[in-house]
């Protein structure tokens, strides 16, 4: 069964196509990420899927059902963190996720064990003013999460986290998925969505430029390899002379090779004896995405 | 109902732990209260200097007690015409000019010093309508013990309190009302909890009414510390049908709130919406003599004041509060704010923009 489908989605700002005919599946269990600069619309795309605005035209599936108009059979299947994180007012933390908790009709008890798996428990008396961006960002997670949703979205869940909190969230989220769950998140960190995301999405201008597992997309890109020589193990003249070669760079840190055949070159590193300390880029899914989106800011 | 419940405890939490709201709904007001009520009234007022025009058989009649507080309260000279009078009142030699027109007392005198304005008006307002109270009772024979009405007198004649509370509360509960409406309003959609909220599977109709029993239970309990504090320090006494003062403040509350929204609807921030809602109120407070009467007013200056939801408030709190009518009164001054509500309400909702963010 798919969790969402959507085709042929468009949702217009004035001037703005901040989605334009997107097309889109998601399957049950599936771990999808929506990767794209600033402004490039993976929050509307979410906001329109969630049902939270109406699409100008397309369609828009979510577990089966229609969600515009605002449809309650939906809402307690889907569980949401919009990127600004939106709490009551002058509320503790506990507070505030036993509040949403009663709203989804779940119990006190669970809503506390959710501040305890995001890390806040310590946290639980302090006022969501007086917590830190990253706790917020927390806490708006649990909230999202507290009621168990088959189907959870996440816009940008781990934006002002510390790597600590977002290795563990890493975990929490691959935990859920692996549980059943069918997960959706933007992120602009690349890592994050190869290490979480069957599938990503690379969105710009309001399109969906290649959908596709990371690895997928890296072989597809077809990359050259980057090979860093530790300094002093090989001078240029030598680098160049290794077959398979595209380029050479010399720096304080070593020379650089790019090549296609990152293996032939190894091998011949390995004769020469210079292989102490080399180090062994391929392609990531950073490369994928600036050659898909290119190099310039975004309004 | 869980729902329902949860959000207006997260309210309720916001609203008494926001120093600033609670101030400005309970503590601000009351400080007007204690000022008038207690400062004003009972700590030696001076004697207002009084001309008198001719003769005033209302004075004359009034009863021994009676004649001992309007003495203790005014400082009377006589002269024959009007024009003098009134021209001492405004070189500020005398603060009032009375006449008697018929069965009317007319009295005169300038704003400039409102407060003595406010507590000469009140002291004849007393005198004139415990005089009627007692030749009332006079006329329907010996059913209502002459005493008791004389003293009804001396006391309404010394307290400034009954007149200022009623005004004073009004302001009160609309000011918390427009601001706590505008407030949520902009305040939730800013922060975007308006659309988390819209994501939980919660009637759009149960946050609302969450939202408007927590304004009407907050109106209630400044009622309640009102009429407490002004009973218990400063000899308030109600009248009869007093407790139509509690639908009165519940329906003036849905009637401030649509103002609230109003202020919110036409607003993209929390502060400006804030800012919008007092704007409203506070102008409207001095229009609508919750801290002086406009009864010595211009004409046009109470056409407007009949304009404004305030002023029916306030006259429909004293009438049944401290002028002794009965629970009837009440019933236009319902019906007013209930309209006024009404209308604002769908003005609102017809400006009203999820996408303004
Ligand atoms: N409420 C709105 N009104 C008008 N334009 C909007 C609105 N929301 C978004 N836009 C525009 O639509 C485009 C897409 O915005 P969106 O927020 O979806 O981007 P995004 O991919 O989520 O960006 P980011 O990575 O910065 O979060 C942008 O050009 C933005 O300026
Ligand atoms: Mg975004």
């Amino acid at each position: 069964m798919t969790a969402i489908r959507v085709r042929d989605l468009t949702k217009v700002y004035g001037e703005v196509r901040a989605v334009d005919g997107v097309d889109l599946d998601v399957a049950d269990g599936e771990f999808v990420g929506v990767l794209g600069p600033n402004g490039a619309g993976k929050t509307t795309l979410l906001e329109v899927v969630e049902g939270l605005r109406r699409p100008d035209s397309g369609t828009v599936e979510v577990l089966g059902e229609q969600v515009w108009p605002r449809n309650a059979a939906v809402l307690p299947r889907i569980g949401v963190q919009l990127q600004a994180s939106a709490f009551f007012e002058r509320l503790t933390a506990r507070e505030q996720i036993r509040t949403f908790a009663a709203l989804y009709d779940v119990s006190p008890a669970r809503a506390d064990d959710w501040l305890e798996r995001v890390g806040l428990a310590e946290k639980a008396s302090a006022r969501v003013e007086d917590l830190s961006g990253g706790q917020a960002q927390r806490l708006s997670i649990a909230c999202a999460l507290v009621h168990d949703p088959e189907l959870v979205f996440l816009d940008e869940p781990t934006a002002s986290l510390d790597p600590q909190a977002r290795r563990n969230l890493w975990d929490l989220l691959s935990g859920i998925n692996e549980a059943g769950r069918t997960v959706v998140l933007t992120t602009h960190y690349m890592d994050e969505a190869e290490v979480l995301c069957d599938r990503v999405a690379v969105m710009d201008s309001g399109r969906v430029l290649q959908v596709g597992s990371p690895a997928e997309l890296v072989r597809h890109l077809d990359a050259p390899a980057r090979i860093l020589v530790a300094p002093g193990q090989l001078d240029e003249a030598g680098a160049r002379g290794i077959a398979g070669t595209e380029s050479v760079e010399v720096g304080p840190d070593g020379t650089v090779l790019t090549t296609r055949h990152p293996a032939d070159v190894v091998a011949r590193l390995g004769e020469l004896g210079a292989l102490d300390g080399v180090r062994v880029q391929t392609g990531t899914l950073e490369d994928v995405f600036l050659a898909l989106t290119g190099r310039s800011y975004r309004a | 109902m869980r729902a329902f419940s949860a959000i207006a405890a997260a309210i309720v939490r916001g609203f008494v732990r926001d120093r600033a709201s609670l101030f400005f709904a309970v503590v601000f007001p009351l400080m007007f209260l204690v000022f008038f009520g207690g400062v004003l009234s009972d700590r030696g007022q001076p004697a207002a200097e009084l001309v008198q025009v001719g003769d005033l058989a209302l004075v004359e009649a009034l009863s021994p007690e009676a004649r001992e507080a309007f003495d203790a309260a005014f400082d009377v000279r006589r002269v024959d015409d009007l024009d003098t009078a009134l021209e001492q009142v405004r070189s500020g030699d005398a603060d009032v000019a009375l006449r008697q027109d018929g069965g009317t007392l007319v009295a005169h005198y300038t704003q400039t010093d409102q407060v003595q304005a406010a507590v000469t008006q009140a002291t004849l307002r007393a005198l004139v309508e415990g005089t009627n109270v007692a030749l009332l009772a006079q006329e329907a024979g010996s059913a209502v013990p002459f005493a008791l009405d004389v003293e009804r007198v001396e006391d309404e004649s010394l307290t400034v309190i009954q007149f200022v509370t009623p005004g004073l509360l009004g302001w009160a509960i609309a000011t918390s009302a427009a601001i706590g409406a505008a407030a949520t309003l902009q305040g939730w959609r800013q922060t975007k909890l308006m659309r988390r909220l819209q994501l939980a599977p919660v009637r759009t109709r149960t946050i609302v009414s969450a939202r408007v029993v927590v304004t009407l239970g907050i109106a209630l309990v400044q009622t309640a510390i009102f009429l407490g504090v002004g009973m218990a320090f400063f000899g308030l006494s109600l009248t009869g049908s007093w407790w139509m003062a509690v639908p009165l403040v519940l329906v003036g509350t849905l009637c401030f709130m649509a103002l609230g929204l109003l202020a919110g609807a036409l607003t993209t921030t929390a502060e400006a919406a804030v800012n919008a809602a007092n704007f409203m109120v506070l102008p409207m407070a001095f229009l609508s003599g919750s801290f002086f009467s406009l009864d010595g007013a211009p004409r046009w200056l109470q056409t407007i004041s009949d304009l404004m939801p305030l002023k029916h408030l306030n006259e429909g709190m004293l009438d049944v509060m401290v002028r002794g009518e009965g629970p009837a009164a009440a019933l236009p001054v319902l019906g007013i704010l209930a309209a006024f509500a009404l209308v604002v309400t769908l003005v609102s909702a017809k400006l009203f923009r999820w996408d303004s963010v």
